[in-house]
């Protein structure tokens, strides 16, 4: 069955990502000398800590068929509460703690909604996306809260001694690791491939649909807290609407990694990578002097493609089987 | 057909089609002649909706032409199949929910006015009239939404007579109607012939083909195979051209004396759906629960599992008493279920074999909290050679095999389990002759070693072949317990239908 | 006897439309007429806010908010055609701010240009914006919430890098086209007058025309849509068409409002869109909702941001009410068709 082999010989979108990676890096280092210096790679990594912290849980609901449009809004409302403890004269580490807890909180109420009452993801997060924005604007008004302990932001713009990385971007790669092992090669994370694929056949396969749920929900609370309290750190400041809009990114980045908005499908590798793509164009581009919000467009056309790229060649794949079956349906009469 | 003076009004020749890589139907054939009602039959998997589709201009041929009053036409979508006249009523029903009867019928065909505007008066007066004319008491302006499947049944019927078609196609109509209703559709049915309307029939009911049929086309693994006059035919000739081989065969049934209860159930009640269901499987044991489409077997089994809620009741694996509504616990004490639904409830589609085999079992492959995909994917080699399944490997997405491959996945899924009870709802729904009989010859290993079976299904001769006991069940409730040397197909059926059964002990 | 028996029914039919009126449970009441249910919790908010601040019931008030709910109820309006098809359309937002900001320019390329040309050329540029979500949902067959969320990137990145920094100022546009917000017809401003014209041209559309008709049809079940003879791609297509068209009129509008105009105008706006939709009882899974509930969730959703205002509550307030608000009437839509639904189970079973 040569004709089959060659039909299932399936469309890698991790391999293409790794070819647009280097040629991202190529283009960059074409555009600046300086591109792949030392404080131009640190900038580089630190300017997607934030987008890659919450970018992991969202891949894991999202392969689970759901989403969390509210993690920028989670991050803002850590950013205001962290600024608001602060003030209020309590320790850092009870600070960071009490923080992530709220962020625990709000990963909570929505799974909770969103399981208990049987409710699309789509329409809560939005929901809670204008409502945990709105709390962050109550805790804080248009205030910025800018005196964190020294001690606690040169963490958020330092070094691992003289090298590129950040020092918070050990925190991505620690994450990037436990969620790529726990999607992977977990018996949790085959159970959200299952939920994604067929939320039926999963329940009747004796997986606790709404359990696995929450708990996505709960991490994606968790790590948008910890975004938000990097994201304070690093430009120590305390803002209400730090992170607005960053939901879009996040979503982008996920979807651009290959993994399928319908759920049941994609990698954290393709994540990973599409992360450091949009990092490096953004990087390089910004080098050549073009600004952010032109960049968009670069976020738009890769998101497009995601999805573009696939669907014409399993168009192309299709087309092609058919051919095949209907010639051996006529041989075979 | 020489007693065909007219040309036919429909012809199709030679139409195949195919899905991904499976092969639906391979060289379907029809002639439909005005003025008559043609069977078509086959049984599940035959290529019988497939070719129904092609008709309604929902499916592309891959190869194949289609004639209609003498002109080669091509559907490129369902809209022109209406435009030819034809109209179809489907198994199931395709109703908007959130629209009115009215807007049902009348979808892209509105009455309008001058200004192009839609005439909801005159719409619905019309609707109005055809449900008079069905007898039943709907309302026009009343939501799909909410309306019995029997209802919306009555929707799709009057949507099709609202077409004047002279072409009608129904995929087995009769499936969700009582017996008042058949009655009224066999009539409207007759009307329509001698208004020289074409009607293809579709059902599994033989003696409604006798019944209401002139001439039939029966269908085997993808291919026309046989044409006749209905009267030229009868029961067994039937049955054995659908069948294609023998039917004393098929049935594998293992001689087992029964052990120690291996599934006892105690006044299972759910309101509305059943009540009081008590009854025992023994280790070694195959017990069938019969009865009709609706009688709320399906919902036992899910009820059992887990799946769906109780009011009442208790279930006791081994003699110890299961914790019901966990899906997860009732697998940890013993119990596997094979849905009714392979591709709803059974798989995922998209996912490899092997994942989907490794689904039930997924922390027993678990080393250091780490799932090792060798051992998934030589669990899924192992019982994919145990059921001889086909497939070329195991990291195939299961979507692309046939009904009976998919269907030996779903069971390899569960017996890794290593279940001391299975329930097995409908095995052989639209799989293929050959895969049937290895499905059955696994249920016989199955109770050799000591495996209690409880075996849910419609078909009377899979029942009558392999259940050492019979319990039927009519309208949520059990009305018989037949053992298998007393069981036939009169006794069943009337204990479906609701009759007492006299002779029958009283189930546990 | 037959093969397989499966195919009788053990119930036999009972009619399910009762004839004879009975009590109206107030689960159904509420259910059948979402809209009123609306109108009387907006209201209630008049009446409450004006009883604890007079002042609130004043003509300029009123005038602000009907100002900026015109421009919110025709995105919203535009949002409701999509989500009935089961789709969204996220882009809306950029798609105005691309509007306004091109529609000022040709205002300063051509200072005499005629108004009625201005709003030609806004909705236009919409439908272009529309017809490329329309493809990529349509032949692309991206799913829309993928594709809107791209064209919202792209349009606006296109907004910023022709903008690039700058900005167009009230000076630059003819009195004429100023007029439209400030000028009067029969009272209200032309403006209002403009957007309940376009509301209703839209709701009446989607009552009395087959076009209309069909939207809910694919939302509620595309697969019957396909069945209907639907020709279900170019009716998503003519959707997003219009949804784009509606948005470059808001965008027209926006200009003619605010004067000032810069690239990010209108950022943001269309989670507000969503949340006025669902507020206003049109169903995310498509299917169910109209124009006249969608424009009720929008002055909600207007009349809640002026009150806190006059009550002098901090603004911040907004955000988190209005997140709150759409929450609830999610809850509280699925709730109450749960309810319903087991109610006719229950009807059902007692015949």
């Amino acid at each position: 069955m040569a004709t089959t082999q060659k039909l299932n010989l399936r469309f890698s979108w991790e391999a293409m990502l790794c070819v647009v990676l280097v040629m991202s890096l190529g283009l960059g280092r074409g555009l600046s000398a300086e591109f792949l210096g030392t404080a131009n790679v640190s900038n580089l990594l630190a300017d997607f800590t934030e987008i890659a912290l919450m970018a992991l849980p969202m891949t894991l609901i999202i392969v689970a068929a759901e989403i969390d449009l509210s993690v920028a809004s989670v991050m803002g409302m850590s950013s205001a509460l962290m600024g608001v403890l602060w003030h209020m004269g309590l320790s850092m580490p009870l600070v960071v703690v009490l923080v992530l807890a709220a962020g625990i909180l709000a990963g909570l109420f929505n799974g909770l909604v969103i399981v208990r009452l049987g409710l699309p993801s789509l329409a809560i997060t939005i929901g809670t996306l204008a409502m945990f924005r709105g709390f962050s604007y109550l805790l804080l008004g248009d205030q910025a809260i800018a005196d964190f302990p020294a001690s606690w932001t040169t963490f958020g713009i330092s070094t691992v001694g003289d090298s590129f990385l950040p020092q918070p971007f050990i925190l991505v790669i620690i994450a990037a690791v436990g969620f790529t092992v726990l999607l992977q090669s977990t018996a949790f994370g085959r159970s959200l491939y299952a939920i994604g694929s067929n939320q039926t056949a999963a329940h009747f396969s004796g997986i606790d649909v709404a359990r696995t749920k929450i708990k996505l929900f709960v991490m994606s609370g968790f790590m948008s807290a910890l975004a938000g309290i990097i994201y304070t750190l690093r430009f120590s400041s305390a803002r209400g609407d730090n992170g607005e809009g960053f939901e879009l990114s996040v979503v982008a980045a996920v979807l651009f990694g290959g993994v399928s908005i319908f759920g049941g499908k994609g990698s954290l590798v393709g994540v990973l990578l599409s992360l450091l793509i949009i990092g490096v164009l953004k990087n390089a581009l910004t080098l050549y002097d073009v600004s952010s919000e032109v960049l968009t467009i670069v976020t738009g056309l890769l998101l497009l493609s995601s999805v573009l790229v696939p669907n014409m060649a399993e168009r192309l794949r299709a087309a092609r089987i058919k051919r095949v079956m209907a010639a051996k349906a006529v041989a075979a009469r | 057909m020489s007693d065909q003076p007219t040309q036919p009004r429909l012809e199709l020749r030679g139409a195949s089609k195919a899905f991904g890589e499976v092969q639906a139907l391979l060289n379907g054939c029809l002639s439909l002649y005005p003025g008559e009602v043609h069977a078509l039959l086959g049984e599940n998997g035959a290529g019988k909706s497939t070719l129904v589709k092609i008709l309604a201009g929902v499916h592309k041929p891959d190869t194949g032409t289609l004639v209609i009053n003498g002109v080669q036409r091509h559907f490129a979508r369902p809209s022109d199949a209406l435009e030819a006249g034809i109209a179809v009523i489907y198994q199931e029903p395709t109703l908007f929910a959130d629209l009115s009867i009215a807007e049902n019928i009348y979808m892209g065909r509105q009455p309008l006015d001058r200004l192009g505007r839609i005439r909801y008066d005159e719409m619905n007066r019309w609707t109005q009239e055809i449900l008079q004319s069905l007898g039943v008491q709907l309302k026009a302006t009343q939501l799909v939404r909410g309306l019995s499947i029997a209802d919306q049944q009555v929707v799709e019927i009057a949507k099709a007579l609202s077409l004047n078609a002279n072409v009608l196609i129904m995929d087995e109509p009769t499936a969700a109607l009582s017996r008042p209703e058949v009655e009224r559709l066999f009539a409207i049915a007759e009307r329509l012939r001698a208004a020289n309307v074409a009607i293809l029939f579709i059902t599994h009911r033989l003696e409604e083909v006798f019944r209401l049929t002139q001439r039939v086309t029966i269908m085997r693994e993808g291919a026309a195979v046989h044409f006749a006059m209905t009267a030229e035919m009868d029961h067994d000739s039937i049955v054995a051209r659908m069948v294609g081989r023998d039917l004393s065969t098929y049935y594998p049934k293992a001689d087992v004396t029964p052990g120690e209860v291996g599934l006892s159930v105690r006044r299972l009640s759910r309101t509305g759906v059943f009540r009081d269901i008590s009854f025992d499987v023994r280790k070694g044991e195959i017990v069938a629960l019969s009865g009709l489409v609706g009688a709320g077997r399906s919902e036992v089994a899910r009820a059992i599992f887990g799946v769906d809620p109780v009011d009442s009741g208790e279930v006791y694996v081994m003699g110890q008493k299961l914790k019901l509504g966990k899906p997860a616990t009732t697998v940890r004490a013993g119990v596997a279920l094979v849905p009714e639904d392979r591709r709803q409830q059974g798989l995922a589609l998209d996912m490899p074999i092997a994942r989907n085999t490794s689904l039930t079992v997924l922390n027993k492959l678990v080393h250091f909290g780490l799932i090792s995909g060798k051992a998934e994917r030589a669990l899924a080699t192992e019982w994919g050679s145990k059921l001889k399944l086909k497939a070329h490997t195991v990291d195939a997405p299961a979507g692309t095999l046939s009904g009976g491959n998919q269907q030996k996945v779903v069971l390899g899924k569960w017996l890794a389990t290593h279940p001391r009870v299975l329930i097995i709802d409908e095995p052989t729904r639209g799989i293929d002759v050959g895969a049937k009989a290895e499905v059955y010859q696994t249920m016989a290993d199955l109770v050799k070693e000591g495996m209690a079976v409880l075996m849910i299904s419609s078909e009377l001769p899979e029942v009558l072949g392999m259940a050492d006991r019979v319990l039927v069940m009519h309208e949520g409730r059990i009305t018989a317990d037949i053992p298998r040397d007393e069981a036939n197909e009169e006794r069943i059926m009337a204990a479906a239908l609701g009759q007492t059964d006299p002779a029958s002990r009283k189930a546990a | 006897m037959s093969t397989t028996f499966m195919s009788q029914h053990s119930q036999s039919l009972a009619p399910v439309a009762n004839p004879t009126p009975e009590r109206q449970r107030w689960f159904l009441v509420l259910a059948r007429n979402r809209e009123s249910t609306l109108l009387v919790v907006l209201l209630l908010l008049i009446v409450g806010t004006g009883l604890a601040e007079p002042a609130f019931l004043s003509w300029h008030n009123a005038r602000d908010v009907l100002l900026n709910v015109a421009i919110t109820a025709i995105l919203t309006a535009g949002m409701t055609v999509v989500m009935l098809m089961r789709h969204i359309d996220l882009s809306v937002s950029s798609t105005l701010g691309v509007t306004a900001y091109a529609v000022g320019s040709l205002f300063i390329a051509i200072p005499g240009m005629p108004v009625p040309l201005a709003i030609v050329a806004g909705v236009l540029i919409g439908v272009a914006a529309g017809c490329v979500n329309g493809a990529l949902v349509t032949f692309g067959r991206v799913p829309s919430l993928v594709a809107t969320l791209s064209t919202l990137y792209i349009f606006r990145g296109i907004d910023y890098a022709w903008v690039h920094g700058g900005q167009i100022n009230a000076t630059s546009l003819p009195d004429a086209f100023s007029h439209i917000a400030t000028g009067n017809v029969l009272g209200l401003p032309i403006l209002v007058v403009i957007a309940a014209v376009v509301l209703a041209g839209v709701g009446y559309y989607l009552k009395f025309f087959r076009g209309g008709r069909e939207f809910y049809a694919i939302g509620s079940n595309p697969e019957a849509a396909t069945l209907a003879g639907i020709r279900v791609n170019r009716r998503v297509f003519v959707g997003f068409l219009l949804s784009g068209a509606l948005a470059g009129l808001a965008g027209v509008l926006w200009l003619a409002r605010f004067g000032t105009v810069d690239a990010s105008t209108g950022k943001g706006i269309e989670l507000q869109v969503v949340a006025a939709a669902v507020v206003g009882s049109v169903a995310i899974t498509g299917g169910v909702g109209n124009v006249w509930g969608a424009t009720l969730g929008a002055l909600l959703l207007g009349v809640i941001n002026i009150s806190l205002v006059v009550l002098r509550v901090s603004s911040f307030w907004q955000l988190a009410i209005q997140g709150a608000l759409i929450v609830l009437a999610i809850v509280s839509d699925t709730l109450l068709s749960r309810r319903i639904a087991k109610w006719s189970m229950k009807k059902r079973e007692l015949g």
